[in-house]
């Protein structure tokens, strides 16, 4: 227990002190971290219930457009802001951004979390491979109708507000790095929460077998559709202050960009092994560098390598990190392995 | 007469439609997996069409020629990567096949730019009815070639050795080994041919309409709504269903405006699938 005290404690304080010791790296620490809180989120669906989805991705876009409306439409209307390119007719005084932005939050965490819960009775009776295309569809259908919207933008996009800069002080990178962070902390530490609670263990049931789970008594339907609420609030939340950091909002190409970031969610928890709750992080940092790393130095192939590495991954290397090394080392994870047992594996092979 | 036009112009789209879902239909019964990159083999053989054209060639030798090179295409997909997923979870297929389909994008983008391009054919249009309803040739010319080669990937399914083996192996791969059927040949032949019925399609589509390496999704979607509409084996569903699908979205083009064409199609499986779901779990059952 205290060993664990100890390395939350050591992740805690490198968390805080990251954008000081990397200052270069700001904005690429804070996409980390929401990359992490979509890795996570989408672990509570696919790894944990095993409704492998693409539709995350709606809520992140959401939330996206959510936030970002929200802090203009507050003191600004709209249909002006999207239509003059923004920044150039309106300004936002810093106390009216941190104030828009702080409503603008609440809005991409709830309004998502109760659209899953609307249509979450709906989609949530398809399993499997159906699930999983109508969930994708779900992700494009809502870029395509999004890009065709006039009042947030339609095709040319939506600016959000620019960070005000109070006294000259820079600090706009500090802002959205501890943004991220934070909701990150608490995104984790909620789905810890919620992991030593017998809800996972009603969603591991419905991964292992639906119909069984249900005729134990268990109303399937009801934890599905709370299972999805709970992705659908952190990935508003995520997809809220990733609008705000990038600056500018796309239909396809940021919001609902379901061929890449739908499918980055999917494999970053798949790399960092599926139904574990350190496994999406580890998944995530690593996806994250590998990205980064194709991105400087096979520029213009970048997208190239990444098929390959989607293909590679989900060929060979389906189990993840953690399933790799919960293989390796059992008793690490509390699995009790009898020697005998073990060596007379080890003669065998 | 709006109306008529849409319709026969949805009818001609639709049967190009079926043929990209036969191939879909045919891969999912035969080897049980799902190819996202359906649409990237769709626009891939569109490319080789366009090729033809622009060194002089016309594009509609690409019928012949663009099945012929995506058939090898399709084998060497096979080989690679598809044979690794046959057995396993349909998610898994759909992510390796997701990763292809990034892959292709990409690859096509950097071959043959991000324009949105199109082989002329020079084919002229018919007029119907009193010069009210303008049907380009081509498109009634694509409609008819897609015909053929459906009807004749029916008869060759059902009279040759290999069309045998391969519904052998749809209904019992391992009966079929048992009973002599090289099943790894067979998924790499049906592979093949969904990649040649591909080509078709794509030359097909390049000669009526545009392609663009960005455009494959929508394909792969449309010939999944049709073939879980239709039913897995069942052509005439398929072609009935293929041909409705082209009609609604000539609909949804006339009433709701282009921008919102593909996005109601994507739309239109969300509502499908969920209108599947609510009717079978009258019976307490679930889309299998």
């Amino acid at each position: 227990m205290s060993k664990n005290i100890i390395l939350y404690g050591a992740i805690l304080i490198f968390g805080i002190a990251a954008p000081f010791i990397f200052p270069a790296f700001k904005v690429q620490l804070s996409i980390l971290c929401i990359l992490i809180i979509l890795a996570i989120t989408w672990n509570v669906q696919g790894g944990e219930m095993g409704y492998n989805t693409f539709g995350n991705i709606l809520f992140y876009g959401l939330g996206m457009y959510l936030c970002a409306s929200v802090q203009v439409g507050m003191f600004f209307p709209l249909g002006e802001w999207t239509e003059g390119g923004g920044e150039k007719t309106f300004v936002h005084t810093p106390a009216q951004f941190f104030q828009g932005f702080a409503v603008g939050l609440a809005v991409a965490a709830v309004v998502p979390a109760i659209i899953a819960g609307l249509i979450g009775y709906s989609i949530l009776g398809l399993r499997g491979h159906y699930f999983a295309i109508c969930t994708l569809g779900l992700g494009v259908a809502a870029g395509e109708i999004s890009g065709g919207i006039e009042i947030i933008g339609a095709g040319q996009g939506f600016t959000t507000p620019p960070f005000p800069n109070v006294d000259r002080l820079e600090a706009r990178g500090e802002f959205f790095y501890f943004c991220s962070f934070i909701v990150l902390v608490f995104t984790f530490l909620a789905v810890k929460a919620i992991y030593s609670t017998r809800f996972k263990l009603v969603l591991n049931a419905i991964r292992d077998n639906e119909d069984k789970a249900e005729a134990m008594g268990i109303q399937t339907m009801k934890y599905k559709i709370i299972g999805w609420m709970i992705s659908a609030f952190f990935c508003g939340l995520a997809g809220g202050i990733m609008g705000g950091l990038v600056g500018y909002i796309d239909s396809t190409d940021v919001a609902f960009d379901g061929r890449e970031m739908g499918v980055f969610m999917v494999l970053m928890a798949i790399l960092g092994g599926k139904g574990t709750l350190w496994g999406p992080v580890i998944g995530a940092t690593l996806f994250h560098i590998f990205k980064e790393g194709f991105w400087t130095f096979f520029l213009g192939w970048q997208y190239v390598a990444l098929g390959v590495l989607i293909v590679v991954i989900v060929i060979y290397f389906p189990e993840g990190i953690m399933g790799w090394l919960r293989e390796k080392y059992p008793e690490r994870f509390g699995e009790v392995v009898d020697e005998a047992d073990r060596k007379a594996q080890v003669t065998l092979k | 007469m709006l109306t008529l036009q849409a319709v026969l112009d949805g009818l001609l789209l639709g049967v190009l439609f079926a043929l990209i879902a036969y191939g879909m239909a045919l891969q999912w019964g035969v080897m049980n997996i799902i190819n996202i990159a359906q649409g990237d083999l769709v626009i891939l053989g569109g490319y080789i069409a366009y090729f033809m054209y622009l060194y002089g060639i016309h594009p509609a030798w690409g019928v012949i020629v663009s099945p012929i090179i995506m058939y090898f295409v399709g084998v060497i997909i096979y080989k690679l990567v598809i044979n690794k997923v046959v057995d396993r979870d349909l998610f898994i297929s759909i992510l390796a096949t997701f990763g292809i389909s990034i892959l292709f994008m990409q690859l096509m983008n950097f071959a043959f730019g991000a324009d949105v391009v199109l082989a002329n054919s020079g084919y002229g249009t018919t007029m119907l009815f009193d010069n009210s309803v303008t049907l380009p040739n081509s498109k009634i010319f694509s409609a008819f070639i897609s015909i053929v080669f459906a009807i004749g990937l029916v008869i060759y399914m059902k009279k040759s050795k290999l069309g045998r083996a391969i519904r052998a192996t749809a209904q019992n791969a391992r009966a079929a080994k048992i009973l002599g059927v090289d099943t790894e040949k067979v998924y790499a032949a049906t592979f093949g041919i969904n990649a040649a019925l591909c080509g078709v399609a794509g030359a097909l589509i390049s000669i009526t309409f545009t392609i663009h390496p960005y455009m494959g999704l929508p394909y792969t979607i449309r010939s999944f709504m049709i073939v879980i509409v239709a039913g897995l084996g069942n052509l005439p569903g398929v072609a009935m269903s293929g041909m409705g699908l082209g009609v609604f979205e000539e609909f949804a083009d006339y009433i709701l405006g282009t921008e919102f064409r593909i996005g109601s199609v994507f739309l239109l499986l969300v509502l499908i699938l969920v209108y599947r779901r609510f009717k079978l779990s009258r019976k307490r059952e679930y889309l299998k």
